[in-house]
């Protein structure tokens, strides 16, 4: 079979739709974040697939900084949910529930 | 775009003329950074350095002013009077939070050992949010966008001891990495349609090519989820009650007025520049409608949420979410009228909102605590306070002669004569406010009319500090009220965008 644009687009749909849906169902704050990479990858796939097919360099470009911010916000994320789990012990969004209303 | 090496060295080089307020910033910042690590005493000369700093770079902002409209960096950075308004307002801003975050107890000693670097990501969301008003290309909105979002998490979990500042802070960076995230997709799927990254190549290719107009709209609906969640609007508005209650009181203040511009700016930016309202072409994504549509939304779901709050902040957050509502309504006009009320506005905003969030920080230092029910009886113990967050609400309500009344005049009159849809939106608008006046007067009830429980009477005042301040910014919303012809003019000067050349 001949690989088309298509075929990485629906593939990046899947992969973005899988990470939506990871965000709202999971309850582990870690997992959600491993969700939000999977979203950021969805996207870097369908720029690499468009950049491939349109013969323009600009979306890999587009790729590189994604992934370095991917990476930043990981780094912050993290640091937030270590020192949440020093006040809380826990890392479960259900029980971090002061703020509301 | 040049191809080969020399000629874009050659064209970076150029650009740099065009870039001093930004390295004046990040200069700043690693001066920051380094004066944490030399100084022992940093409480009083962290923040004047960064007051300087500030200073230093709205001199050569001002010296922008005269340059000529164009692209600089490759296409990625503009220089307009649109993105130097917004780099005035965001440094006015930047340096208000900087004066009140010296006197937040919250802040204090008792609270956070090492207050230097939370200048110093002050500092770098004051640069992100310039970035931001001057980006042209979707990889530096991207990344401006980022490098604001980013800073405010850290900023907003600054008080690593209090639970509610982490768990904000939590729910603040999963809401920003889910929208930001959309906003890319939506940003890749416009960049597969036209091929181009750079808002004025994507608009010259949707007025001469035919465009999937299903897939356009889209698109153009996921990057609103990135700029909406910005400007807290409904349906991306979540994070911000729960974000302004946690956060502390000045990075709250500075998130409810700076991050809000830079998403305003953006916004505009975007959505006039590389998808007209009315294209040459036959497609139109008709963006109008959906602004109204989530306008709408805001102004109701904001004003009436916050009847049932008793937190101010909580309350000043949906109060907030129906601002984004009712500067919505400005850019919805999509004619230099409005978008010079949105400015207008928008630097209104700015003066009242912090006014307001720093009188919460000047009574919680004194009475510990941001709830409604224990302002009573403020109003004799700590007289001018109260006075001043009595002058900040009427100018939130958009009451004379306050400088909201005139931003919301403005806003409401260039919505008249566009049609009936503009019209109804305007009086809903209005009848809004009426609604706002509600809760927002609940506060000077409780503070001059009904005793405190223990019937304390003993003033409290603040510092001859904190008093200058809150009565230069109680000066500032009803001078600006009064004689707001500078400004207006300054800021109808300001709307030239740089539009395709």
């Amino acid at each position: 079979m001949h690989i088309e644009l298509n075929h990485y687009l629906w593939l990046s749909a899947f992969m973005f739709t899988v990470g939506v849906i990871g965000v709202l169902v999971r309850r582990n704050a870690i997992v959600i974040f491993m969700c939000v990479e999977l979203m950021l990858n969805a996207v870097n796939l369908s720029f690499v697939a468009f950049s491939h097919f349109l013969s323009d360099i600009q979306g890999q470009m587009m790729v590189f900084f994604v992934m370095t911010v991917a990476a930043a916000e990981a780094a912050v994320g993290l640091a937030i949910v270590i020192s949440l789990f020093r006040n809380r012990q826990t890392v479960n969004i259900d029980e971090i529930n002061l703020l509301k209303g | 775009m040049p191809n080969n090496l020399p000629e874009i060295i050659e064209q970076v080089k150029l650009s740099l003329g065009a870039f001093v307020p930004e390295i004046s910033l990040s200069a700043l910042f690693l001066l920051v950074i380094t004066l944490d690590m030399v100084l022992n005493e940093k409480r009083v000369v962290i923040p004047m350095v960064s007051l300087v700093g500030f200073v230093i770079t709205g001199f050569f902002t001002w010296q922008q002013l005269d340059m000529p409209n164009q692209e600089y960096f490759l296409r990625m950075h503009v220089v307009d009077p649109f993105a130097v308004f917004f780099k005035f307002l965001f440094l006015g801003a930047g340096a208000l939070a900087v004066l009140i975050t010296m006197d937040s107890e919250e802040l204090g000693e008792k609270n956070v050992a090492n207050i230097g670097e939370y200048y110093a990501v002050l500092i770098a969301m004051v640069l992100g949010m310039f970035l931001m008003a001057s980006a042209s290309d979707m990889l530096m909105m991207f990344l401006a966008l980022e490098l604001v979002s980013i800073s405010s998490y850290i900023l907003t979990g600054y008080l690593k001891h209090q639970i509610k500042s982490s768990e904000a802070s939590l729910k603040y960076i999963i809401y920003g990495a889910v929208s930001s995230g959309l906003m890319v997709y939506g940003m890749s799927l416009i960049y597969g349609l036209t091929g181009q990254t750079n808002i004025y190549e994507i608009a010259k290719f949707i007025s001469a090519n035919e465009v999937d107009e299903v897939t356009l709209t889209l698109a153009a609906l996921l990057v609103m989820g990135g700029f909406g969640y910005k400007i807290g609007a409904v349906p991306f508005h979540f994070w911000s009650p729960d974000v302004y209650e946690g956060a502390p009181t000045p990075v709250t203040a500075f998130l409810s007025v700076g991050s809000k511009a830079a998403g305003f700016a953006m916004l505009i930016r975007f959505f006039k520049v590389a998808i007209p309202a009315e294209p040459t072409g036959e497609l139109a994504f008709d963006w109008v409608n959906f602004f109204a549509l989530i306008a709408l939304v805001s102004m109701l779901l904001g004003n009436f949420a916050a009847i049932w709050q008793s937190n101010v902040k909580r309350m000043l957050a949906y109060s907030s979410i129906a601002h984004a509502g009712y500067l919505l309504l400005g850019v919805l006009v999509a004619d230099d009228l409005g978008t010079q009320a949105v400015m207008f506005y928008l630097a209104a905003y700015t003066v009242m909102t912090v006014g307001a969030f720093y009188v919460v920080i000047l009574i919680a230092n004194k009475i510990g605590s941001d709830d409604v029910n224990d302002y009573r009886g403020l109003g004799k113990r700590m007289p001018l306070t109260a006075a001043a967050l009595t002058v900040f609400l009427v100018s939130l309500t958009g009451l004379p002669p306050t400088v909201g009344f005139i931003g919301k005049y403005m806003i409401f009159t260039a919505l008249l004569g566009k049609g009936t849809v503009f019209l109804t939106l305007a009086i809903i608008g209005v009848l809004t406010s009426a609604v706002s006046l509600y809760y927002y007067f609940k506060i000077p009830l409780n503070m001059y009319l009904r005793e405190s429980e223990d019937g304390a009477e003993t003033p409290m005042e603040s510092s001859a500090f904190a008093n200058a301040l809150a009565a230069f910014l109680m000066i500032l919303t009803i001078g600006f009220g009064l004689f707001f012809t500078p400004l207006a003019n300054f800021a109808k000067n300001s709307v030239i965008m740089l539009v395709m050349n």
